[in-house]
């Protein structure tokens, strides 16, 4: 992973946060990856994110895998905690990290080599213990850092540069984890910043294992005529069925909408989620329905995007095992074992 | 010739009939009446009906390995009558049971067979097969009670311990001893020339497995994440570990738990948890054996590179691959000394019995908090699952953990700037931070090439320096970890070196040994790498008698590959067919070498 430091220069009009940092103060260090990467673009939607919900920077935990797409972490919120661990193993780290400390918010950018290849345990796992964390895959349908095989969420028919279609049935990250009982699933495009950064958003505070499948081109070997994962491809089979938007606690829904079409969910914290149908056939709190509807327009050719499935009733890892909410290591270790003498009583039984 | 107090009893039953707790039974009254006992368990890698085996040492003299010998057989499995008849020591006895007929062809004649109808005497008295089944092990417990002369109050008191809450089985159960031990008073002569007498030499002892032991231990050290896969012979640790914390760990005000236990979906995730807690400043551990050490080795050199804290008990098995999952070794030493690809070196500590166990899990934690790297405790089955006698635990209050050089926010606040893997006091130990604590403390934490301030490189010089400052953390360690046990007289010449479970057979071969003039010195290494005293050791010594339980000699290697000890000095001593050692191997390896010439 190459690093080259961001000189810090900040206008003095830019808009502030209630932190009163400015997205700049979001920014890390400058990206290495190829010009034009898709993976660029949800850098920024990253930061955008972090930035608008007013996150801490030294309260976001950064995590990663191996691969493009796990090296973005250096490149948003340089004031961050970043843990860049081994190829397919963020969701394991990030267990862990959050069993210590729910204090923290958990952001994973993974790749689909990482997660639906050499970490599809992992990946499915943190689903079914519901780990309280966003986590973003960066897909692209190649490995980009081995210059350009098919990864598991390579379309059937899809060309690469050289050589032969794949002919192996892809793994989709959104029916997967809708399967899997995930209580948020999301899907975008890196080339729709607009929808894209609700969907982080909503994803950050969402009380759970929140997906974001973002299809995020690479444009070394993945983006030319053939391929299912290109710009072009991806702008023209792009079928948005849900727009949304993410609602801080304590403000007014201001905008117009027509009301048959406005789902809110509320979040714990008192924040809602808009959702606006776009699509009204689809019904994004029933498994059986989403999945229908995603495999039908999928044998179409479609790209479904959107906030796919929630649930915002499931409990998520930490509440599930009843743990204390300060982290762990605040609490002094002479806290944590039994009262004086009371080894003798535990001995008893040994005798 | 009447044995007081020295006998081996060898009970062979069918796994899954609850001889478990008729065998528990037996050992503890012995030990209640103030008689050093060891248990042993032979037992297969299976739920329900293939043999398993028992073997209690009645040890008046408290040593804690395995006798190579068996004076007293139950047979309780027709299936392996043949072969427990075979290993009953002359002038032994042999019990079985007499309710069916039995083939004369299996006869020996140089030992005692006494035929007990156990299933008769049970059928008679008791209804239902399952509690048939369970009774007729409590039976031969009364069998062995009269033989032996064990007191029948013990044997009562502890039933009323046991099923304080389902007091209808209190009776039941002293049925059954009664059955038994009515029987053999009316027909043989009790007792045998093998018998216990009461003594006073359990003060204060208690009878434990290693991983209970290490699962107080590690209650005791704070430890707050446990993340886990099942592998045997670990799985008792967690267990153990989970117990205590039901008990122990909930916030008095909330109710809420002050740990967390996760079963992970294989080991490379379960080290991965253990990581991304100690990250997070949690004392957090795994319990696994070899084949989840192999799992874990690449995480294992992340975090030797990255310098997170982690704890990991490998309570070894009989390798290689699945080996035999059921039988102890010490077969991990290099694969856990150097686990990972790279250059990668961690710090092991070698516990020699529960007592250690408990001891040597806040040990650990201090050191992978100081250091700032993997520690992995290397137990091994026969601590890990049998029953030692061991001076009860103590613990001391005033003990001090090392939480390592962590910055503090406020330490943070006042410094200029913080570098994560710059080494400010030259022991080779770089400071950390926690997430979450402060804006100047973020780093950014990762396996590639770095720099000493925390940074991705790629330069050669900036890579090579982080990597030699690792060695000086190395040297650091050197002197934290545990000094090695060492019995040293200076008219021997000659010594026996070991590790970890070797300990006790050791040490009775060496009582042994000195009965035949033969006077050895002793050193046990309780941690790799090894201290100085270790080197001074063997340069003290013209013969080494290195003891371990493996085929590779793998401790030997170790020590010439940290120490640069000098081969010729070196003799193995290896046991490894996945039996607990025994003080007479050890015996005849050293009578041989001395009769090849090799100097005592």
């Amino acid at each position: 992973m190459s690093y080259i430091p961001k000189p810090k220069v900040t206008h003095p009009r830019a808009a502030r946060n209630a932190l009163g940092l400015t997205s700049r103060d979001y920014e890390g260090a400058v990206s290495t990856l190829c010009a034009g990467c898709g993976h660029d673009s949800v850098t920024a939607a990253i930061v955008q994110s972090v930035f608008e919900l007013d996150v801490e920077p030294h309260k976001l935990g950064k995590m990663s895998g191996i691969g493009c797409s796990s090296k973005t972490p250096a490149y948003f919120v340089s004031q961050s905690h970043g843990f860049n661990s081994v190829h397919g193993r963020m969701p394991s780290v990030t267990t862990g990290a959050y069993a210590a400390n729910p204090d923290l918010m958990y952001i994973g950018v993974s790749g689909d080599g990482d997660s639906l290849s050499i970490g599809v345990g992992q990946f499915v796992h943190a689903i079914r213990r519901n780990l309280n964390m966003c986590y973003i895959i960066e897909n692209n349908g190649v490995y980009g850092l081995t210059k350009g095989q098919f990864s598991a969420s390579a379309d059937i028919g899809s060309k690469p540069k050289k050589g032969l279609p794949n002919q192996q049935e892809p793994i989709d990250p959104v029916s997967t984890a809708i399967s899997l009982g995930a209580s948020y699933v999301a899907r975008s495009f890196s080339g729709d910043k607009e929808q894209l950064v609700p969907l982080i958003k909503g994803a950050l505070k969402h009380p759970g294992f929140a997906l974001v499948d973002v299809i995020s081109p690479c444009v070394t070997f993945n983006d030319h005529e053939g391929s299912t994962k290109s710009y072009e491809h991806t702008r023209q089979f792009y079928h948005h069925v849900t727009g949304v938007d993410y609602i801080p606690p304590a403000k007014e829904i201001v905008a117009e909408y027509d009301k048959g079409s406005v789902m809110p969910v509320e979040l714990h914290d008192g924040s809602r989620i808009l959702l606006r149908k776009v699509d009204d056939r689809y019904d994004p709190t029933s498994r059986a329905a989403a999945f229908k509807y995603l495999r039908e327009h999928f044998n179409a050719g479609e790209i479904t995007t959107g906030l796919l499935y929630i649930d915002e009733q499931r409990k998520e890892m930490h509440e599930l095992m009843g743990n204390v909410e300060v982290p762990f290591a605040e609490l002094p270790l002479d806290s944590l074992r039994p009262a004086s003498g009371e080894l003798e009583n535990i001995l008893k039984r040994y005798r | 010739m009447a044995k007081v107090n020295d006998a081996v009893i060898k009970i062979a039953t069918v796994n899954g009939t609850g001889s478990a707790s008729a065998n528990g039974l037996l050992r503890k009254a012995i030990f209640r009446m103030g008689v050093p006992v060891v248990g042993k368990n032979y037992f297969p890698s299976n739920i329900q009906g293939l043999p398993t085996w028992y073997e209690i040492r009645v040890t008046g003299d408290g040593y804690q390995s395995r006798a190579n010998r068996v004076d007293i057989m139950v047979a309780m499995n027709a299936q392996t009558y043949a072969r427990d008849m075979a290993e009953v020591t002359t002038d032994g006895i042999l019990i079985y049971d007499s309710t069916w007929p039995r083939s004369n062809l299996l006869d020996r004649d140089d030992i005692n067979v006494l035929g007990v109808p156990l299933s008769r005497l049970c059928n008679e008295h008791f209804d239902g097969a399952r509690t048939r089944i369970l009774m007729k092990n409590i039976a031969y417990v009364g069998v062995i009670s009269a033989l032996l002369d064990i007191d029948l109050d013990v044997i009562k008191g502890l039933l009323e311990e046991t099923f304080a809450a389902k007091q209808h089985l209190i009776g039941a159960n002293m049925d059954a001893i009664k059955l038994g031990y009515d029987y053999a008073i009316d027909h043989f002569s009790c007792p045998l020339p093998y018998k216990v007498e009461a003594m006073d030499a359990t003060n204060n002892h208690i009878v434990i497995d290693g991983n209970t032991a290490a699962g107080l231990g590690c209650l005791y050290a704070g430890a707050t994440v446990g993340a886990w896969y099942p592998i045997t012979p670990s799985t008792s640790l967690m267990d153990a570990f989970r117990s205590f914390c039901q008990q122990y760990r909930k916030d008095p005000e909330t109710g809420k738990r002050t740990y967390c236990i996760i079963q992970a979906e294989d080991e490379l995730s379960a080290i991965g948890m253990v990581l991304g807690a100690s990250w997070n400043g949690a004392r957090a551990f795994t319990p696994t054996s070899g084949p989840g050490i192999s799992l874990m080795s690449e995480f294992i050199g992340f975090a030797y590179y990255a310098e997170i804290p982690a704890v990991i008990f490998n309570v070894q098995r009989t390798g290689p691959s699945t080996g035999m999952p059921t039988r102890t070794q010490q077969s991990d030493m290099m694969s856990c000394a150097y686990a990972s690809h790279g250059d990668t070196r961690h710090v092991l500590l070698f516990p020699a019995d529960p007592g250690e166990c408990f001891t040597m899990a806040p040990t650990a934690f201090d050191l992978a908090e100081g250091l700032q790297t993997p520690v992995m405790v290397l137990s091994d089955l026969d601590i890990g699952m049998n029953d030692w006698m061991v001076p009860a635990f103590e613990w001391d209050e005033d003990r001090t953990f090392d939480r390592g050089k962590v910055y503090t926010a406020e330490d943070l606040e006042a410094m200029e700037a913080f570098h994560r893997y710059l080494d400010v006091d030259g022991d080779g130990v770089p400071y950390r931070t926690l997430p979450g604590q402060h804006p100047k403390g973020s780093y950014f934490t990762r396996g590639s090439g770095h720099t000493k301030l925390g940074a991705y490189t790629e330069d050669a010089d900036a890579y090579q320096d982080v990597i030699d400052r690792l060695l000086v953390k190395w040297e650091t360690a050197r002197k934290k970890v545990p000094e090695p046990e060492i019995i040293h007289s200076k008219f021997n010449t000659a010594a026996i070196l070991t590790v970890g479970s070797g300990d006790a057979a050791c040490k009775e071969a060496m009582d042994r040994l000195s009965e035949q003039n033969v006077g050895l010195n002793y050193l046990r290494v309780r941690a790799f790498p090894f201290s100085d005293s270790v080197r001074e050791f063997i340069d003290q010594h013209e013969v080494i008698y290195v003891v371990e339980q493996n085929r590779d000699a793998q401790l030997r290697s170790l020590l010439m590959l940290d120490l640069d000890a000098d081969p010729k000095k070196l003799k193995s001593l290896l046991h490894y067919n996945g039996i607990p050692i025994n003080a007479g191997f050890v015996v005849d390896g050293v009578l041989d070498e001395i009769a090849k010439g090799r100097a005592a």
